[in-house]
């Protein structure tokens, strides 16, 4: 019903706009819009470092039905620039719960809406690709917001991993016995990565975007990972570079989203953006090596383009590496989802096997590494 | 991997009569996995006795066995057919259960035939618990996945000594029942005794499981499908509303789960799948239950079904996602990732669905018929039906499934005087069919959320979702003037126009009106499996208050089909049946066919049955809202209300007025029909007797029509359905008694009083008229006497006892009526055949109960038929085309036609009364039964046993017979009794039967009615007392103590046919005492147990048909082959009685 909040707009920047009320905090924000399909996990999402400046809708009607709670986040804070949900829950409910959504979003400053035809949304976005979006709940000046929305940076061509990243190096370290240690460079890591190399005894040295090889090679690392993160491949020069230098040392290599993306420009691919991405924790991916169907979670804008196209196939693409491979194809739409070294220690993957929020089918991967690490094939 | 090459035929197993815990979902899979197997050029052999089921029709297979589902019958097709695979995991606990036994005799080895979708080891390990256990707690640490503590016990001295263990409460759960049967909650000793009692009867294994409490946790459900491959998927999650304690088809349930975390959810799921590899189910769906602590997240699990279940069907329409039909083709070698998702038609099945709306179900029960029977919902599943809504949020979902149940007192409502807070947070702890209501009036007088879920155990977020519902409804009433925005809210919150015009003292009618003059209207969503990610190829729509319709336009002429809502007693699959013959037929005939439903359970709720498919409440407001979405989308040729039974008939007059163009019988003719007064002109007209009858708002009137008209008279409110209500009253006593309970009878809701027709034979017809001619679809001859409701009585088409000239007789005199009413389509007349007398009881213009039966015996399809006619096709036109006989009727049956007959299924052995004893299961003039099943043989007496062993249970062919008869039968039993002595049955009988049996020539051990005397079981002291004794001069039975009761006899498996038919007269609506805990025993024990003298002669009839030699088994295709090459040869030598 009508609560007490004060009304507020979304307008596309193709114009569509819709009317809802005030969700978090009150004020105006704009990013790029982009929609997630996940049921569950909104704590996750809205803390992962990936989604900075983007203004996610959720298509789940009801969100914050579980609260926030100190446990789930995925990094220290809320990293969407505007949140859109149909029907925010009034009253959490779990007995992990702290405080209500939306609570926690005006305390973090996040501007949001409520009471969107969110569905509506999502199949605009579907048709006519990701654009800029604005949400504004100080004004209801859809015009104003309009200009405000076409004057905002595009996604394409943003540098955003300086953004996110940490400004310190720290350590995670092995649950138990330490077994191997990784370089991780934070490129808008989720704190779920590093849990996971834990569990397996791995010690993670997270590194600023900014280091050099020389850092990475001061630690020693058994292997060098490369985390999601927000932005366009295309716009980090730097950090390719890094990644090709770890790649000529021969040095283990595992990456994970954004770090897939620039696996794939390391090796001479291009990279390109999708027409809405791949955000939600059901999506169907082959493992082209074993034949075994995952359900993954992604959140991906951009992908890596296989030469010629055709990705779901036996061919290998030669590389200033040697020869390289599709491992993984996303079943919907034949995105490449996942690259390997046939003649180098480097493979990567577009989705997220660390998953939260999202399904555990894909941890083998970090198996992988460690596998990788310790020299089996 | 594709298709395997090595499997050429599967036969697929159904779920026989639609029972409490096993209704039409199986029809739905069933259908589905036929339809799949065929269209992979396989051939599909089906054996399922259900005649109502869609999946029996026999364009659904190549080989329809419409024969009992026993190990015996199903060996008997095996041996005919030789499949290369046995499918049983899509036709519930009854396939799977006969599959095991099938293996287990070592007939599919025998035969070679390969069970493929579940091994045997597979469901063991999933149905049987304490290798359940072993699988869940062998599963990897990190997951500390466990189940509730438990004991195994196969004897009450083992349940005594778990108890000491676990401590009460316990739950008890016998293995390998269905749908909860003989399961509890054990608060103390004499509730174990009671239940483990029960439990220990009711499993085939005698072992009951005996668990710690874990009532009140949150109750979640997992929906899991896993090919060949090892690809495993969670189609859909699953949150009981109610907590741990009612049976989950008992509970309102909620997709997606809504009070997990992700990090909750992904544990279960990875449990839950732990679980599917580690039972084995290769491929396939199969549902797995948890439980979670609200207190702290322990989460265990709870069980396991190997195979498709009631969640399943309900997970299909919830998300779009065909488990049924995807099941079918991981069976045969597919893989998810090859099998495409038919919604999208670009992605593969293999992907979990994710939902942009909230679905929730609700349960229908049938309470009011077993006034007897204790409402206190248990882990034994009570309910009939159910309803399903999908809306864009929670409370909106939730309003629109209470409406569809189209029981007046489900939807919330904030008239009258609540009660005292105290008085309603006391009744809403135990859950009971209207406890949501009592929620939402605590809320009206206060009770916090805090409250409510420390007295009910609902989860605090829902209660929440009802308070928002509650200050809405607060604010409607409250406002100074109804504004938009507030219309607006109460309707995006699910609000009907009735519950707004209830607040606001407005008509709904007239809040409609405001409603429209403001542009307030829904929208209509897509289910498509993906929240919008994708385009959705099939029009799968609900309505919600939103933004945006994605109501496709169209070109072709559109009919719309009015479904019949939530299953309930009277009005179940026979009528979705109907209407997905009507949906095939019209879309044949060109036109786009639409269906409104808000059954999850059907297949007219499938997404590809119609061309689009409106999961809606079927109230005239959401009717109106889809007929106006459709009008706006193209043309609208009309509305189909005769085929979902009362439901969408009830709505025909306001939607006429409303200027929704009705096809067929108009709802003028409808109402000339209904209305006593009317249709007795119709019948004056047409010169067609009827009983004398009357009615009266009072005693004083009633017993003047009684007296005029004389006793017996069949009483019953005017307006009735399922014969609600009626009685049959043989004195003024029992007239006074119920006109004192009928407490609406009113000037406006008078009670009508008919004479009943003593000893008549009553016969029902389906016809079909076009204004024109008349088709005689078939006529039924009830095999209990007149006074049974036709729905619970036992049928045989053609009928055995009359005549060509009486079927001549019947022809004319439906003609004149559908002639006088002035049908277009389907009309089914009741007659009684008293002397030579055709009495017309009455006529529904409408499909009836009785259209699958008649249509599966003639092997013609009616309710095509009828949709075509309601469209304007003539019979002539029908019959060149070859959709009706060119020749004939289904009253001309050429000798050769089989004889079928249709016995009902009782749901007695569902309900206990407070203090713990069974319903009785005597019929009468109000049905009861909530299914059927078909024999069908060329004598009538096989025709019998089989309905009766696919009923109940065989026939015995030797053994002992009980007998004990109301002084009104005892003449008539002679000879059939002789009979079963003369075939070397041994005959047990009351005294005063006995006596009467031996003064006959017939040689009777005399047995007392007595119960035991232990004193802890139902004890009958309302016998004769003179028959409660064991007389001295009596024989006693061999190896029995002297004076072994009758009870314990049965109960002691010592008996292997009961029959009893009612002492004395319906003394209003308390069961007769007479013999009910004979009857009890017998339902309890699975022995046959008649109660009517007729049942008893076509009984000796199977048997000794039975005992006459092999009993064959023969597809409905065959049958119609033979029926259709002698209709041309024979058609003037028509069939003429035996």
């Amino acid at each position: 019903m009508s609560g007490g909040n004060p009304a507020a707009v979304l307008v596309l920047e193709d114009g569509r706009a819709f009317h809802g009320e005030a969700f978090g905090a009150i004020g105006q924000t704009v990013g790029e819009a982009v929609f997630s399909t996940g049921m569950t996990g909104y704590q996750e999402t809205l803390t992962d470092p990936s989604y900075r400046r983007q203004v996610v809708v959720m298509t789940a009607p009801h969100i914050g039905n579980t609260g926030v709670n100190d446990e789930d986040a995925e990094s220290e804070r809320i990293w969407v620039a505007g949140y859109v949900v149909r029907d925010p829950s009034p009253r959490p409910s779990s007995w992990r719960s702290r405080r209500t959504l939306g609570d926690e979003l005006r305390d973090q400053q996040v501007v949001g809406i409520s009471g969107v035809d969110t569905r509506a949304l999502t199949r605009h976005l579907r048709d006519r690709g990701a654009m800029r979006i604005g949400i504004s709940s100080v004004s209801t000046d859809v015009d104003a917001l309009l200009a405000a929305v076409r004057a905002a940076p595009a996604m394409s061509g943003a540098a955003l991993a300086g953004e996110v990243t940490t400004g310190e190096r720290y350590v995670v370290p092995a649950h138990g016995p330490r077994r191997l240690t990784v370089a991780a460079l934070d490129l808008g890591i989720k704190t779920m990565t590093p849990y996971r190399l834990a569990e397996r005894g791995v010690e993670t040295h997270v590194l600023p975007a900014t280091s050099s090889i020389a850092d990475i090679e001061e630690l020693g690392a058994d292997g060098v990972f490369f985390s999601n993160g927000p932005g366009d491949p295309s716009a980090n020069p730097h950090v390719v570079g890094l990644l090709r230098d770890v790649l000529e040392r021969r040095l283990p290599f595992f990456g994970i989203c954004f770090g897939n993306q620039l696996f794939g420009r390391a090796l001479g691919f291009e990279t390109y953006k999708l027409k809405y991405g791949h955000r939600g924790i059901n999506q169907p991916v082959v493992d082209l090596t074993t034949g075994r169907v995952e359900v993954t979670a992604h959140n991906h804008g951009f992908a890596v383009a296989w030469p010629g196209g055709g990705a779901s196939t036996d061919a290998t693409a030669d590389t200033d590496f040697g020869r390289a491979r599709v491992t993984h194809v996303c079943l919907n739409d034949d995105v490449v989802e996942g690259l390997a070294l046939l003649d180098a220690p480097a493979f990567s993957v577009q989705y997220h096997p660390e998953a939260a929020a999202g399904p555990h089918d894909s941890a083998y991967l970090f198996d992988r590494f460690t596998d990788l690490m310790e020299g089996r094939p | 991997m594709p298709r395997r090459d090595d499997i050429q035929s599967v036969l697929v197993i159904g779920s026989g009569p639609i029972v409490i815990g096993q209704a039409c979902e199986f029809d739905y899979s069933g259908t589905q996995a036929c339809r799949v197997l065929r269209s992979e050029g396989l051939r599909v052999v089906l054996v399922n006795s259900n005649p109502a089921t869609i999946m029996t029709d026999p364009e659904f297979a190549d080989a329809t066995y419409v024969e009992p589902i026993t190990p015996e019958f199903v060996e008997k097709v095996i041996a005919k057919e030789r499949p290369d695979a046995l499918l049983a995991t899509l036709g519930g606990q009854t396939a799977l259960n006969c599959a095991v036994a099938l293996a287990e005799g070592g007939v599919l080895d025998k035969y070679d035939v390969e069970l493929i979708g579940a091994s045997i080891d597979a469901i063991q390990k999933g149905e049987n618990r304490e290798s359940f256990k072993a699988v869940v707690e062998a599963l990897p640490a990190e997951w500390a996945a466990e189940v509730a503590r438990s004991a195994i016990c196969h004897s009450m001295s083992d349940c005594l000594e778990a108890v000491d263990e676990l401590g009460y409460p316990v739950v008890v759960r016998p293995s390998y029942t269905m749908g909860g049967v003989g399961s509890g909650m054990a608060y103390d000793e004499s509730d174990l005794y009671r239940i483990a009692g029960a439990g220990l009867a009711a499993s085939p294994t005698t072992e009951v499981l005996l668990e710690e409490s874990i009532l009140g946790w949150k109750e979640y459900e997992l929906e899991v499908m896993r090919d060949c491959a090892d690809n495993v998927v969670i189609v859909c999650s699953i949150e009981n509303l109610d907590p741990m304690g009612v049976h989950t088809g008992d509970s309102i349930t909620v997709a997606p789960a809504m009070t997990l975390t992700d990090r909750e959810y992904q544990r279960m799921r990875d449990v839950a799948i732990g679980v599917i590899r580690a039972v084995g189910v290769d491929t396939g769906g199969c549902n797995i239950q948890f439980a979670v602590d609200p207190a702290d997240g322990r989460m265990v699990v709870i069980e396991m079904n190997p195979r498709v279940s009631r969640s399943s069907a309900l997970a299909s329409k919830a998300t779009g996602f065909p488990i049924a039909k995807i099941a079918a083709k991981v069976a045969i070698g597919y893989t998810l990732d090859e099998i495409p998702n038919d919604i999208t038609a670009e992605t593969p099945a293999s992907f979990e669905p994710t939902l942009d709306y909230v679905v929730v179900k609700v349960p229908r029960f049938a309470f009011e018929k077993f006034p007897a029977a204790d409402p206190k919902l248990t882990t034994h599943m009570k309910s009939v039906g159910e309803a399903m809504a999908i809306g864009r949020n929670f409370t909106e979902a939730l309003n629109k499934a209470l409406r569809s149940l189209e029981s007046p007192d489900a939807p919330f409502g904030w008239r009258g005087d609540p009660g005292t807070l105290d008085d309603l947070l006391e009744r809403i702890r135990i859950p009971h069919d209207g406890r949501l209501r009592l929620v939402m009036d605590a809320m009206r007088v206060g009770a916090t959320v805090e409250q409510l879920h420390e007295a009910t155990g609902i989860d605090p977020w829902f209660l929440d979702q009802l308070a928002l519902i509650n200050e809405l409804a607060g604010a409607v009433r409250a406002a100074p003037a109804l504004t938009p925005e507030l219309l607006r809210a109460a309707k995006r919150h699910g609000l009907s126009d009735a519950q707004v015009g209830q607040l606001r003292e407005l008509r709904p009618d007239v809040v409609r009106g405001v409603r429209h003059a403001l542009g307030i209207r829904p929208v209509y969503k897509t289910v498509d499996t993906c929240a919008a990610e994708f385009a959705a190829r099939t029009p799968y729509h609900y309505s919600s208050y939103d933004e945006e319709t994605e109501v496709p336009p169209r070109s072709r002429p559109a009919v719309l089909i009015l479904g019949s809502g939530p299953n309930r007693i009277g009005q179940g699959i026979e009528f979705d049946y109907s209407c997905v013959h009507a949906s095939l037929a019209l879309g044949d005939a060109g036109y786009e066919t639409v269906m409104v439903n808000c059954n999850p359970e059907t297949v007219s709720t499938d997404y590809d049955t119609s061309d689009r498919l409106y999961f809606e409440p079927l109230t005239l407001e959401d009717v109106l809202e889809v007929v106006h979405a459709e009008q706006q989308a193209g043309p609208v040729a009309g509305v189909v209300v005769q085929l979902g039974g009362q439901t969408p008939l009830g709505l025909a007059q306001s939607l006429a007025d409303e200027g929704v163009p009705i096809v067929g019988t108009t709802p003028r003719a409808i109402h000339l029909a209904e209305d006593r007064g009317s249709f007795g002109e119709v019948l004056a007209e047409a010169g067609l007797p009827a009983p004398k009858h009357g009615t009266a708002t009072s005693f004083e009137g009633a017993k003047r029509v009684a007296d005029s008209v004389g006793y017996p008279v069949l009483v019953r409110p005017s307006y009735v359905l399922g014969g609600r209500g009626m009685e049959i009253v043989y004195d003024d006593e029992a007239l006074a008694s119920y006109i004192g309970r009928a407490t609406q009878v009113s000037p406006e809701h008078p009670v009508l009083v008919d004479r009943f027709l003593d000893d008549a034979v009553e016969i029902d017809v389906d016809a079909l008229f076009d204004g024109e001619q008349l088709y005689l679809g078939g006529v039924m001859e009830h095999i209990e006497e007149a006074g049974i409701h036709s729905g619970d009585s036992a049928c045989a088409l053609p009928p055995m006892t009359l005549g060509r000239e009486e079927i001549d007789r019947i022809r004319t005199s439906t003609e004149a009526i559908a002639r006088g009413v002035g049908v277009r389509g389907l009309l089914n007349v009741q007659y009684a055949l008293s002397g030579d007398v055709l009495y017309v009881l009455e006529a529904n213009p409408r499909a009836s109960r009785t259209v699958p039966f008649v249509s599966k015996a003639t092997a013609v399809p009616l309710a095509k038929a009828a949709a075509r006619v309601m469209l304007g096709t003539s019979i002539a036109q029908l019959r060149r085309e070859g959709l009706l006989p060119d020749q004939g009727d289904g009253g001309s049956l050429p000798p050769s036609a089989p004889i079928a007959v249709k016995e009902a299924v009782m749901p007695f052995n569902r309900f206990r009364t407070v203090d713990g004893r069974s319903v009785d299961t005597v019929l009468g003039p109000e049905m009861r039964s909530t299914g059927e099943v078909m024999g069908i043989d060329a004598g009538f007496g096989t025709a019998f046993a089989k309905a009766q062993a696919g009923a109940f249970g065989p026939l015995p062919t030797t053994g002992r017979v009980f007998v004990s008869m109301a002084n009104r039968d005892k003449r008539h039993m002679i000879f059939p009794v002789k009979r079963l002595a003369d075939l070397g049955f041994e005959i047990l009988a009351t005294s005063g039967t006995a006596a009467v049996l031996r003064r006959n020539g017939v040689a009777a051990t005399v047995v007392p009615k007595l119960s035991e005397r232990a004193g802890r079981g139902p004890v009958d002291d309302s016998t004769e007392s003179h028959e409660l004794l064991p007389a001295a001069d009596e024989p006693d039975l061999e190896g029995q103590p002297r004076g072994s009761s009758i009870v314990a006899l049965i109960r002691g498996g010592e008996v292997g046919l009961v029959v009893n038919t009612p002492h004395g007269t319906t003394a209003g609506g308390s069961p007769r005492l007479d013999g009910y805990a004979i009857r009890s025993a017998a339902v309890a024990r699975n022995v046959p147990c008649i109660t009517t003298v007729q049942g008893l002669a076509a009984a000796v009839q199977g048997i000794e048909a039975l005992l006459a030699g092999e009993v064959g088994v023969r597809s409905l295709q065959d049958w119609a082959t033979s029926v259709r090459g002698n209709r041309a040869v024979d058609a003037v030598d028509a069939w003429t009685g035996p």
